[in-house]
This record gives C-alpha cells, sequence and structure tokens, in this order.
C-alpha cells in the first residue's frame, strides 16, 4: 500500500507522533480542569474514553453505567488466605536458581478502605517487566533481554494492618506501540480485593520523578493530576534494608465499601 | 479546587471519606504469567451433578473479539448464601468458593464451570462479571442473569432501572445441554449494537 506522507497518520494508525498525542492529552486535561473550576468534582478514576490511549477507542462503553445499588453479592467479596498463597510469593527474587539483575527494592505500604480502614487478609496480586522493561509474555516482543532469573509475578495475603510488602527489582521502561516512539514509564501492576467486590481493584504504581509521565496516555488517562499522582510510590528510607534494597511505600485506597458505612461512627475516632 | 470537590460529594454522600481513592489504570496486555491460574475457571468441576457452563464472546466496537481479557466472576452457591471460603486460588476441587477468573482464548471466548447461583434475599438469581482488558481504563461490571426466572426479573430492581431495550443484554441465553450439563451464553459487547449493560455501583 502506498503511503502518503503528505496526509495525516490516521488515528490508531500507530504512526500518529508524540505531538499529537500530547496535544490531545492537553486539550483533555484543560477541558477536565475547566469542569472542576465550574464546581464540579475532580475525576477519581481514569476516562474510559480516552482516545489518546488508542487501545480504548473500540473498547469503552458508549452508554452510561447504569448506577444501581450494590446487593449482597456486591457487598462481599471472596476469601482469600493461606491455603491460596504462599508466603514465599512476595519475594520475586527468589524464584529461580539464580538473583535477577536489577536495582533491588523492597515495595510495602498497606490497603486501606475508602475511610483508612485496613482492609486485612485480602489478596494482593503483583506483575512487572523485568529491568530491562520486558515481560515474560508471548505477545511482549520487545527486543530487551529476558531475565533468566525473574518471572515478575508476585502475590501476598494483607497482615492485620492491611499491610502488604514485596522484594523485587525495578522494572524498566519499555516501548509500545500507541504511537510513534511511545514508551511506558516503569510501573507495577497491582490487582486487589477489598471486603467487597465494588471495591475490586487494578491499577499501577509508578516511579517518582519519571520523564515519562507527561508523555503516557494510560498514566494520563486520569485527567486529574492530583488523582494520578497517588500512583506514584515514594521512595522511603526506612523501607530501604540496609545493604540489600532500596524502599518505596505505596498505600492503595479502595473505595467505600457501602456495607459497612453505615457503622462508621463507631469504627472512627 | 481538588478539596472543594471532594468536600461536595463528601457532604452529598452523608459519609466520611478521610482517604482518597487510588485510580484505576488498565490491566494491559502483559497479565499472563500473574492473574490466570490452574482451574481458574473450574468453580466446580465438570463432573459436578448440578455443573453448568457459563460461557460466552467478548467483542469490541467493531465486533471483533477481544483475544486479551480477563474476566471474573463471583455469585452465592446453589442455596444463595455467598460463603466465605479459603481456596480460591488453588482449588482442592470440592470447595465452592463462588470465585473464577477466565481469560479470553484467541477466538475472544470464555468458558467457566460452575453451578447455577441460587436466589439471595428472594431476589433473581445472577452472576457478577467483572471485565478487565487492555484498552480498558477501569474495569466494568455487569450481572448474568439466567433465562428461567423471567417471574423474578418483572420485579428486579437492576433489570427493572436498565432500559427495556438493553435489559435482556444482562439475561444469558440457555443453549442445548451438553452431555446433561445445562449451558448458558453470556456474550459481553463493550461497545456498539447490543452494546452490554455495565453496572456502576458506586452511585
Amino acid at each position: 500500500m502506498p503511503h502518503d506522507i503528505r496526509s495525516a497518520p490516521a488515528r490508531g494508525s500507530g504512526r500518529e507522533s508524540q505531538d499529537s498525542i500530547t496535544a490531545e492529552m492537553i486539550a483533555i486535561e484543560t477541558d477536565a480542569a475547566a469542569r472542576v473550576a465550574r464546581g464540579g468534582s475532580p475525576e477519581l478514576h481514569p476516562r474510559r474514553d480516552y482516545a489518546p490511549y488508542r487501545s480504548s477507542l473500540l473498547r469503552h462503553p458508549t452508554h452510561e453505567l447504569v448506577r444501581v445499588d450494590p446487593e449482597e453479592v456486591e457487598r462481599v467479596s471472596p476469601a482469600f488466605g493461606h491455603t491460596d498463597v504462599n508466603s514465599l510469593e512476595s519475594d520475586l527474587t527468589i524464584q529461580h536458581s539464580g538473583e535477577p539483575i536489577g536495582e533491588r527494592m523492597t515495595v510495602g505500604g498497606r490497603v486501606l478502605d475508602g475511610e483508612g480502614r485496613p482492609v486485612r487478609h485480602q489478596l494482593v496480586e503483583l506483575w512487572q517487566a523485568n529491568a530491562g522493561g520486558r515481560y515474560v509474555h508471548k505477545r511482549d516482543q520487545h527486543p530487551a533481554p529476558l531475565d533468566p532469573n525473574f518471572t515478575g509475578v508476585g502475590r501476598v495475603i494483607t497482615g492485620d494492618n492491611g499491610e502488604y510488602s514485596f522484594t523485587t527489582i525495578k522494572p524498566g521502561p519499555y516501548p509500545w506501540k500507541n504511537h510513534v516512539n511511545a514508551w511506558r514509564p516503569a510501573h507495577i501492576h497491582f490487582s486487589l480485593f477489598g471486603t467487597a467486590f465494588t471495591q475490586r481493584l487494578i491499577t499501577q504504581m509508578y516511579f517518582p520523578g519519571d520523564p515519562l509521565f507527561a508523555l503516557d496516555p494510560i498514566y494520563q488517562s486520569i485527567a486529574d493530576p492530583a488523582a494520578r499522582a497517588r500512583l506514584v510510590g515514594a521512595y522511603d528510607h526506612s523501607l530501604s534494608v540496609p545493604e540489600f534494597s532500596l524502599g518505596y511505600r505505596w498505600d492503595i485506597v479502595l473505595t467505600g465499601p457501602k456495607s459497612t458505612w453505615m457503622e462508621s461512627e463507631e469504627a472512627h475516632d | 479546587m481538588t478539596d472543594l470537590g471532594t468536600v461536595q460529594d463528601t457532604v452529598r454522600n452523608n459519609v466520611q471519606a478521610p482517604a482518597l481513592q487510588t485510580p484505576s489504570q488498565t490491566v494491559g496486555p502483559f497479565y499472563g504469567y500473574a492473574l490466570p491460574y490452574e482451574r481458574g475457571p473450574q468453580l466446580v468441576p465438570g463432573h459436578h451433578p448440578h455443573a453448568i457452563r457459563f460461557h460466552g464472546t467478548v467483542t469490541d466496537g467493531a465486533g471483533q473479539p477481544i483475544l486479551d481479557a480477563l474476566l471474573e466472576v463471583w455469585q452465592a452457591d446453589e442455596t444463595g448464601t455467598l460463603v466465605q471460603k479459603l481456596g480460591s486460588c488453588d482449588r482442592d476441587g470440592f470447595t465452592f468458593t463462588g470465585f473464577g477468573r477466565a481469560p479470553t482464548s484467541i477466538a475472544g471466548e470464555y468458558t467457566f464451570t460452575t453451578v447455577k447461583p441460587g436466589s439471595v434475599a428472594g431476589r433473581a438469581p445472577y452472576v457478577l462479571v467483572t471485565v478487565f482488558a487492555r484498552g480498558v481504563t477501569h474495569h466494568l461490571f455487569t450481572r448474568a442473569y439466567f433465562p428461567e426466572d423471567s417471574a423474578l426479573h418483572a420485579s428486579d430492581p437492576v433489570l427493572t432501572t436498565v432500559p427495556a431495550d438493553r435489559r435482556g443484554t444482562l439475561i444469558s441465553i440457555a443453549e442445548p445441554a451438553i452431555a446433561g450439563t445445562p449451558s448458558y451464553r453470556f456474550d459481553i459487547r463493550l461497545q456498539g449494537e447490543n452494546e452490554t449493560v455495565f453496572l456502576d455501583f458506586d452511585a
């Protein structure tokens, strides 16, 4: 097929420039800020219809979600525990015969509900690229080396105070095909359960000061700068382990749960 | 500005919200070594006397199958009880936990083996279905009801909230049994014609 250099690349062709994607992202953020300035609430979550992230174009519902009250099914969550997860699964650096390459980290924090109460004894799952920015996945064709000592998958059950901790290595940034020269900031994927299924959350943790933040349509899909900043972990020297690892703290706050809002008075203060 | 909006939300809902929610991000395409697990789609073994097949295809706005979606189901047991039993991730083949997880196939299809949930609090039985996928920035919740419960559907608070012309997207289709096992099809269309109704429980 002849390539006509005079026409702009089609939306979603993967041939668009960073500049054109960035312009779209700025326009959306400007619109969102104007809504807040007029008294609207900041957007807590990413827009499902976020065109700069091209994969969302055909994968977002066009109808408004139907708002309904949760029933008992939604107000409880599956129970996970010691029969589901081995305690060694929180260390991603001991899954093979040798040490993975990269900057060893201890990532920890607490899982809380919307009222700041700990989410106890619940499942946290994590996955990430290796230090070179490569996932162990057959559809990841990024020509960075696989690390035979790193799979990049961990699980843990939260403690009595909602706390979790993983030992891992710092993931690398990696290219993807959203547009020309598109790079994802380094991140770790997290999957979380609460005490109600309505609290279910899958998200990504990022690292402070990443120069790719402004360029990344997945991070920027959250139109409110304060909301997306909540995805960035903080370097925490108290979590660093002498002669071993650098510490990052990231607390995760789930919504609700509605089922316990009624008893909030006694649970608080 | 940010704080003002949050305060308004809090006042409106009459709840305390000292902590701000962590935003969602897409599951992306590379969860394959992390989230699917052995027997994740089998809430009960196929030889369970009351096993049903619960399956369907996930499609996008162009009608194309989505081959990198991840589905989770959560449901009551046959008696309508939400059990709180460990073992969803490491199934023993006998304990019903109510939770299942299945990635879609290269044809965009998913299949769970489960039992039909019982009625909870006298309401129409349903399976809560959660959809994650690359390109889906925030997971989508929907419910799969069962076609034989139409009498209960007429008074169901969710089904009656949904516009009549879209209600059918929440009701699975009974198919011919496979070797005696009932089969229900629940296709999920993220966008476009017959777009599935997705639910927001954060009202």
